[in-house]
């Protein structure tokens, strides 16, 4: 899983009929230190966050798996809102 | 599997119910001479592991779902052991 700050909503009508009902979020990663690092993604929403929250989320196949018995076709999807974190390194 | 240090832990009340009860650390992935290598990663730990300690990390669903002792969890990156030391020698 990686550390992420939620920065927009992705709207999309027309999708895949397993991602019917899902919310789109699109995700900053960071790194422990808190500053953005790497790609920005979109992912699929299991928890209910939102733009401006601090998340986790997983990579893979295992994104699909919050979303049982449904297997929607996604590569990322957020698993936790991230309440705090200590950086000791 | 990769050498990492644990340089955090992560609280996260509201998360996905198979992750419930899961310890969260973060994890910096390193390189053979102990240098921090990519960004950290967020793991679940299944050994007791701590803070500034030196782990072995598995970053694949599959083993980090055996790791957390659940079927079909939206896990994919666990800490499966404590590294006491490497031997290598550098030509």
């Amino acid at each position: 899983m990686q550390l992420a700050l939620v920065v927009g909503d992705v709207v999309a009508t027309v999708k895949d009929g397993n991602l019917t009902g899902t919310r789109l979020l699109l995700l900053q990663p960071i790194a422990a230190s808190g500053e953005a690092s790497g790609r920005t993604l979109v992912a699929l929403d299991s928890v209910g966050a939102g733009v401006g929250e601090h998340v986790f989320f997983v990579r893979g196949r295992e994104a699909a798996f919050p979303f049982y018995p449904s297997e929607p076709p996604t590569d990322a999807a957020v698993v936790g809102i991230v309440d705090s974190w200590t950086n000791e390194g | 599997m990769q050498i990492g240090r644990v340089v955090g832990t992560v609280v996260a009340t509201q998360k996905h119910r198979k992750l419930e009860g899961a310890k969260l650390l973060l994890v910096q992935p390193l390189t053979l001479d102990g240098q921090p290598r990519g960004i950290a990663v967020l793991a679940i730990d299944s050994v007791g592991a701590g803070v500034g300690e030196k782990v072995l990390l598995v970053i694949e669903g599959k083993a980090a779902g055996d790791a957390l002792g659940k079927k079909a969890a939206a896990v994919d990156a666990a800490i499966i052991g404590i590294v006491d030391m490497v031997d290598y020698s550098d030509e």
